[in-house]
């Protein structure tokens, strides 16, 4: 396994207003801390959906151009985001060889103040070239 | 209210026609900070469609999206999604298992593009919170 030199991201109250806006996902959960304490929630959440993005996103700068053949992960801790300041969240990922499909699987792990806050994150990619 | 066991193995209708924009894929990537240039869409993009799926069941099913907490999420591509792909998501409902009171519930969306070919599989398991209340 090659390890990839791991990324850093703040994730802020306002991240979470813009990706609900281009998700779609508007779960007052992720904005309102009455409503997310009223489900048992710790407060404010980020969409588990925008920690797989930027995911993603240290995924698609490791291997430049190449295509996402399957992405996956469980959401196994909540990311609380405060209203002031933002939540650190560290993507690492280990790359294996790429296969006789041209194929390489990264093994990611996804923290938040050294606490996994996904689960088995994995992504294959086909590199480009 | 746990939901209803009978759900298992229901295909709930497709989604309208969602047509990729370059414009909504760069503010979508743009959310995280990178830019966007064209060419294959993020790899969680396909979410925009499985969760207008998902707030359809879940609004036929009367579930509260604010009770909901998501599980698990899986993408397998069969091609990569480009801008002008116009897309469509079936969701099924594929289990159904109560555990301290919540509802886990597991769906599968087949995201299909205008000739109906599968482009991307997308599975999802969705906590319903609804024991506390």
């Amino acid at each position: 396994m090659r390890s990839l030199a791991p990324r850093t991201f703040t994730i802020t109250r306002a991240d979470l207003v813009a990706y609900a806006e281009a998700s779609g996902d508007h779960n007052p959960i992720h904005q309102d801390e009455a409503v997310a304490t009223s489900v048992g929630l710790p407060g404010v959440i980020a969409h588990g959906m925008y920690t797989m993005a930027l995911a993603a996103r240290a995924v698609a700068e490791w291997f430049p151009g190449s295509e996402v053949v399957s992405f996956g992960c469980k959401f196994t801790s909540p990311v609380v985001v405060p209203a002031e300041g933002g939540a650190e969240v560290e993507v690492a990922g280990e790359a294996g060889d790429r296969d006789a499909d041209g194929l390489t699987t990264v093994k990611l792990t996804v923290t938040c103040g050294g606490q996994k806050v996904l689960g088995m994150p994995k992504a294959v990619v086909r590199a480009r070239g | 209210m746990p939901i209803d066991q009978s759900l298992v193995g229901r295909e709930f209708p497709p989604t309208a026609p969602h047509e990729v924009e370059e414009s909504r894929v760069r503010a979508f990537a743009e959310t995280t900070g990178a830019t966007y240039d064209g060419g294959p869409v993020p790899a969680t993009y396909p979410i925009v469609l499985a969760f207008e799926a998902m707030n359809a069941f879940l609004e036929a099913e009367q579930v509260d999206l604010f009770r909901i907490v998501h599980g698990e999420q899986r993408f397998s591509y069969e091609r990569p999604v480009v801008p002008g792909d116009v897309l469509t998501a079936t969701l099924t409902v594929a289990s159904l298992r109560q555990i301290g009171g919540n509802d886990i519930i597991g769906t599968t969306s087949a995201v299909t593009d205008a000739d109906g070919a599968l482009v991307c599989s997308t599975s999802a398991t969705l906590v319903h919170r609804g024991g506390a209340a």
